[in-house]
């Protein structure tokens, strides 16, 4: 039933940061204001606590006494989530730049085309 | 002991923060918004799906949240590309 105290110091300060940094994420979410900035709160606060509680997780059903071994569900959960969320964030971007096509910032003013032409 | 004592604090906070994902999902102005704002949603559910395993220590939540996992991922990609082509499958 119970872990030994420094593992569970460890666990409680994996959920700590983890709850912390989805719910600064979640905040930004809601807070901010245009969507660009809005994209900053859930693509890199979010995943990064997502990915503490399940290292957490892993850990305490790991190492609970009646244990069966490591428990490796959550690395594949973990290793999922850290790969998609780039692509969606990518993804979110492409469809906000046709949403609004205004919002795409200028290309930067070309210095040295004259030399390499 | 520690993480006992923590869990419900912990599932509380994450529930807070499904609770700001449905406000901006609500409210946000633009359909990128709510993409978004769906997208936030589902990892933090999958992460308190994850706190309550924990929390009633059984490992039958790990299949639900992978299924959340790549469900979620799915309909962002679905809604995005919907969004920009305007059809989902061509």
């Amino acid at each position: 039933m119970q872990l030994p105290l420094l593992l569970d110091l460890l666990v409680a300060l994996l959920l700590v940061i983890g709850t912390a940094f989805a719910l600064i994420g979640s905040w930004g979410l809601a807070r901010l204001g245009t969507f660009f900035k809005r994209l900053h709160g859930p693509t890199k606060a979010s995943t990064l606590g997502v990915g503490c509680v399940l290292v957490a997780s892993m850990l305490f059903f790991t190492f609970r006494p009646g244990s069966s071994g490591v428990s490796l569900h959550e690395l594949l959960i973990t290793l999922f989530v850290f790969l998609t969320a780039p692509i969606s964030a990518h993804l979110l971007v492409k469809a906000a730049l046709v949403l609004d096509p205004g919002a795409r910032p200028a290309p930067p003013k070309e210095r040295g085309k004259a030399t390499r032409a | 002991m520690i993480v006992a004592t923590l869990l419900p604090f912990a599932i509380g906070a994450f529930t807070l923060a499904l609770l700001l994902n449905l406000y901006r999902l609500l409210r946000g102005p633009g359909l990128a918004d709510r993409i978004l704002a769906l997208d936030t949603l589902y990892i933090n559910s999958l992460a308190l799906l994850i706190l309550v395993g924990i929390h009633f220590r059984t490992a039958v939540f790990f299949e639900a949240a992978l299924v959340i996992a790549a469900l979620g991922f799915v309909g962002t990609v679905a809604l995005s590309k919907f969004v920009v082509r305007g059809d989902i499958v061509e």
